[in-house]
């Protein structure tokens, strides 16, 4: 526990032996399947006729709506989704006809034999046209404590504006996959790369008209999901499932990857609009923030992730006064839905923002305004939802933070660069994040496991949770041998199986570790009373005249022994063929729901979150006034994994989730044309970072003393949270805009900040200036 | 279309085949020689999860027909290893951390040894260059990064 091992497939990714969807053959009768989608973003399907395409040479099935056995739909929470559009279609890539052939080449000429006619529909395409059209998803969501607007009328200082965030493509590199085999009677076995496999198998037994006992959702690994593929695996496995189910073969479905990124929906985009107050130190007293986000064409996750930019538009600052209202809106794009973060980004690109604001204004260093409005030790550490923000790091993250990472010296070194370079120009930022843990839907805090001893000493673990690059399963396997007290090569992590571990939830919220390993710790403490029992009564039958109780039985360096009397031992693997002899039951489950969590959703008060991850992260970039090009020099990050369980993992994933975030903030740009067809659909046009893009020195560290009352072994998430550390280069280059003005113009800007936005603001600026010199010249 | 005979090396193997002359080096693998370990990842050249060696030069294996390797050598992630022995770019994979999902791996273990064959000690900046071709969405790249400049040289204990 608490130590480096590698992740528990590794061996097998190096030499490529790893098993993706993709990589499976299941037999001779396989087919491939592919998805016929609209070409529209909203249009009336007129007439279609599929005969054609039925007697092209190796298609064995072509489906539309009207072959669905079951319900045609798919939403997870709102059933506003179909499996296949019928009657009409509302974005472009939205799956209309099924094709079942022996080969890939097969269904795509078979597509092409299909005759369908759209009548077409105007579309709703950007947020202010829906907001032009009042397209509401749902009703508007407020939260709020104290009085803003009362409070705005009475501070020195308000500042109003607008900020845009983008969207962002998940870019996954396995892309979606379903292979689905259909067994007797109703069975059918889903192999897919679900973030949610009991999701997966309700929504494939509904679309089949089948019942959940009858089909199976297996997940071994995912080639990467980030949220991607926690609603949205689900389609490609119903698809599958369909044409398995209309062929009685098995059929693999794989999504090309333009097709994936034209079909699937995408990080939410938001327009915030913002009204903050704050006294002549830059405390802030009100902040009024509108949250809009663009939903896409269906629910899917759109309200609890606009919920959770509602819980994070404060960040890590106290507010006194505060006021949200979030409105959810329906367009023609695909179903935009969770993306690591879920909304949190966007609500603190809107705070970090804020708070960026308020520091130009009074023209104080950023951080130091930052430090000034954090959530208190001891007071003004309540959230504006009524949460206390306990064991808050901040105070400390932000000492360690600004020290490690010279930010005093360094900020005088771009002062000096930037007042001796006119055509560059370097930026610094600190930003912090403070992210709440648990899922909002408080029911969905629960997981479960099944853990199996042999009699050879082995010990499989099946839990509820996904592996998707995380780490999580290498993790379940450290907390499993350390439990037993047993070596870690004694312990495999099974492939997520609906038919091993039922009802379970997503892996998602960066709960994965926190519910999952509690709930393998609680089936194997069961199995130990068991066999501390057992254990008990086999030394006592040697030995009567000492009494060894149960309670004695220590688990330690694969031996089971008397911590009163030593010699009183036995080696595992032994125990548990003793175990089998003497009948114990050497399989049990484990179940664990996240205590003391709870929340008024209609008052929009309570605690819906176990805990709080925090981290902070100090940028340095160099802009390049005249093609606005950005190099990062250097990032230094600190972060509060607890009593990290695996430091190399968590500090992968810090680093992952950081670049990750910095794409989000600078060149991941994802345009739609007039017509609502993806412009940027493949990795050619859609530019997440390269091993080029990161920081030219790149330093990341864990909080260290830093244990976690709150979860397992001391642990905390990583997940979500590093990725809202991008924000940090982000503020870095407007800092370094700003520097073109000499910081004395607010800049315009927006998210993602590309080479374009870049420039488009510096032009602003250089405007700007112009028309003050030249009023001044007149003055 | 008239099926071609190729003759080629994989992998140390020799091998011969009659297959479609426009099938992409990257289906032949896996759907002819059941080399999986080479990933779809985009198909159009950009991601690096198809990288394989064609005469000891690092290529996207989407791109490549196969009538292109015709009397050629390919090397994929199976044949790094010498049996039970990994390859020293594998061992500090391993020992680094390198591997998250583990689906740009191969074609990152390819290119970098396409990096070390020929600049044993590269630099930072070398390390990031030689693989930038290969997308990578877990990892931040650091880790993979460090696990090349780092790989112990063969025979090196």
């Amino acid at each position: 526990m608490h130590q480096q091992i590698p992740h528990e497939s590794a061996a097998l990714h190096v030499t490529g032996e790893a098993l993706y969807i993709d990589d499976l053959s299941s037999s001779p009768s396989l087919l491939v399947g592919r998805v016929v989608s609209s070409p529209h973003a909203h249009a009336r399907i007129a007439s279609y006729d599929l005969t054609k395409a039925m007697k092209a040479p190796g298609v064995v099935a072509v489906l539309c709506a009207k072959d669905i056995p079951g319900h045609n739909q798919m939403g997870p929470v709102v059933k506003d989704e179909p499996c296949l559009a019928s009657g009409e279609v509302s974005f472009v890539g939205q799956a209309v006809f099924l094709i079942a052939a022996k080969t890939d080449a097969q269904c795509r000429a078979a597509e092409k034999l299909i005759d369908v006619s759209y009548e077409p529909l105007h579309p709703i395409l950007t947020i202010d046209e829906a907001v032009a059209s009042n397209n509401l998803l749902g009703p508007a969501r407020t939260m709020q404590r104290g009085d803003a607007d009362t409070a705005l009328r009475s501070v020195a200082h308000v500042i109003k504006g607008e900020l845009r965030t983008g969207a962002a493509e998940h870019w996954y590199l396995e892309s979606q996959a379903s292979l689905s085999v259909p067994g007797e009677g109703d069975e059918m076995a889903v192999y897919c790369g679900s973030q949610h496999p009991s999701e997966t198998q309700t929504l494939v037994a509904e679309v089949l008209g089948v019942r959940k006992k009858d089909v199976v959702v297996e997940v071994r690994r995912i080639g990467g999901a980030f949220g991607g593929k926690e609603t949205q695996g689900n389609h490609v496995a119903c698809w599958s499932a369909l044409l398995a189910h209309a062929t009685g073969c098995p059929v693999k479905v794989r999504l090309f990857r333009d097709d994936d990124m034209i079909m699937t929906g995408k990080r939410h985009r938001f327009l915030t609009r913002y009204e903050a107050g704050f006294d002549n130190e830059g405390i802030l007293q009100a902040v009024k923030i509108e949250l809009n986000s663009d939903a896409g064409a269906a629910t899917d996750l759109s309200f609890a992730i606009m919920e959770r930019a509602m819980f994070h538009c404060d960040n890590a600052y106290f507010v006194p006064h505060m006021h949200v209202v979030a409105r959810v809106w329906k367009t023609n794009l695909p179903s935009n839905t969770a993306f690591r973060g879920f909304g949190g980004p966007q609500g603190m690109a809107a705070m970090e923002s804020i708070i960026d604001r308020v520091a130009r204004f009074l023209h104080k260093d950023t951080s130091e305004i930052r430090h000034k409005n954090f959530y208190g030790l001891n007071s003004n550490n309540t959230t504006h939802y009524g949460q206390t923000v306990e064991e808050n790091r901040l105070p400390r993250l932000f000492d360690e933070l600004m020290e490690s990472s010279e930010y005093y010296s360094r900020r005088v070194t771009v002062q000096a660069y930037n007042a001796a370079n006119e055509f560059t120009k370097k930026g610094l930022a600190l930003t912090p994040v403070k992210f709440g843990i648990s899922f909002t839907t408080t029911f969905l805090n629960q997981a479960g496991a099944l853990v199996s001893i042999y009699n050879d000493g082995t010990v499989l673990v099946n839990h509820g949770g996904i592996e998707m690059g995380q780490g999580l399963h290498t993790k379940m396997q450290q907390i499993a041998a350390a439990e037993l007290g047993i070596s870690i090569d004694r312990v495999r992590v099974n492939a997520t199986n609906t038919s091993k571990v039922p009802n379970t939830s997503a892996t998602a919220a960066s709960s994965g570790t926190d519910m999952n390993g509690a709930a393998v710790k609680n089936a194997i403490e069961t199995l130990k009373l068991r066999i501390a029992e057992c254990v008990a009564g086999m030394f006592n039958e040697k030995n009567p005249s000492l009494k060894t109780s149960k309670d004695d039985i220590r688990f330690e360096s694969d031996v089971i022994f008397d911590s009163k009397h030593s010699e009183r031992k036995i080696d595992f693997a032994e125990a548990m063929a003793q175990m089998v002899l003497r009948q114990v039951s050497l399989s049990s489950t484990g179940y664990f729901r996240t205590p003391g969590i709870g929340w008024d959703r209609e008052k929009g008060v309570g605690t819906p979150f176990r805990y709080f991850a925090f981290g902070m992260a100090v940028s340095e970039v160099l802009v390049d006034t005249l093609t606005g090009a950005t190099t990062l020099l250097r990032t230094d990050i600190l972060h509060d994994a607890g009593d990290s369980i695996n430091p190399a993992i968590d500090i992968g994933q810090i680093e992952g989730g950081y670049v990750q975030g910095v794409g989000w903030c600078t060149t991941e740009e994802i345009k739609w044309d007039d017509a609502g067809n993806l412009m940027t659909h493949s990795p050619d046009t859609y530019k997440i970072p390269t091993a080029r893009d990161i920081p030219a020195d790149f330093r990341v560290k864990l909080l260290e003393n830093a244990t976690n009352p709150n979860a397992i072994h001391g642990s905390k998430t990583v997940a979500e949270p590093p990725l809202m550390l991008g924000l940090s280069t982000w503020l870095a280059i407007k800092d370094a805009v700003s520097a073109v003005a000499n910081h004395q113009i607010e800049p315009e800007f927006s998210l993602p900040a590309t080479n374009e936005v870049i420039l488009l603001s510096i032009d602003n600026l250089r405007g700007q200036m112009k028309a003050r010199a030249s009023k001044q010249v007149s003055a | 279309m008239k099926n071609v005979l190729i003759k080629t090396t994989i992998n140390g193997k020799q091998v011969e085949l009659d297959v479609r002359p426009n099938m992409t080096l990257l289906d032949f693998l896996r759907d002819e020689m059941g080399l999986t370990g080479t990933k779809r990842g985009c198909e159009v050249g950009e991601c690096g999860a198809c990288t394989v060696l064609l005469n000891g030069q690092a290529v996207n294996s989407c791109l490549i027909l196969v009538p292109q390797i015709d009397g050629q050598e390919i090397l994929t992630v199976e044949g790094l290893a010498q049996g039970e022995k990994l390859h020293p770019l594998q061992e500090s994979f391993l020992d680094h951390d390198a591997v998250h999902c583990g689906f740009c791996t191969p074609g990152m273990l390819i290119s970098a040894k396409a990096l070390l064959d020929h600049t044993p000690d590269p630099s930072e900046e070398e390390t990031r260059v030689a693989i930038s071709g290969n997308l990578c969405r877990c990892s931040g790249y650091q880790q993979i990064v460090d696990a090349i400049r780092e790989t112990k040289h063969v025979g090196e204990s």
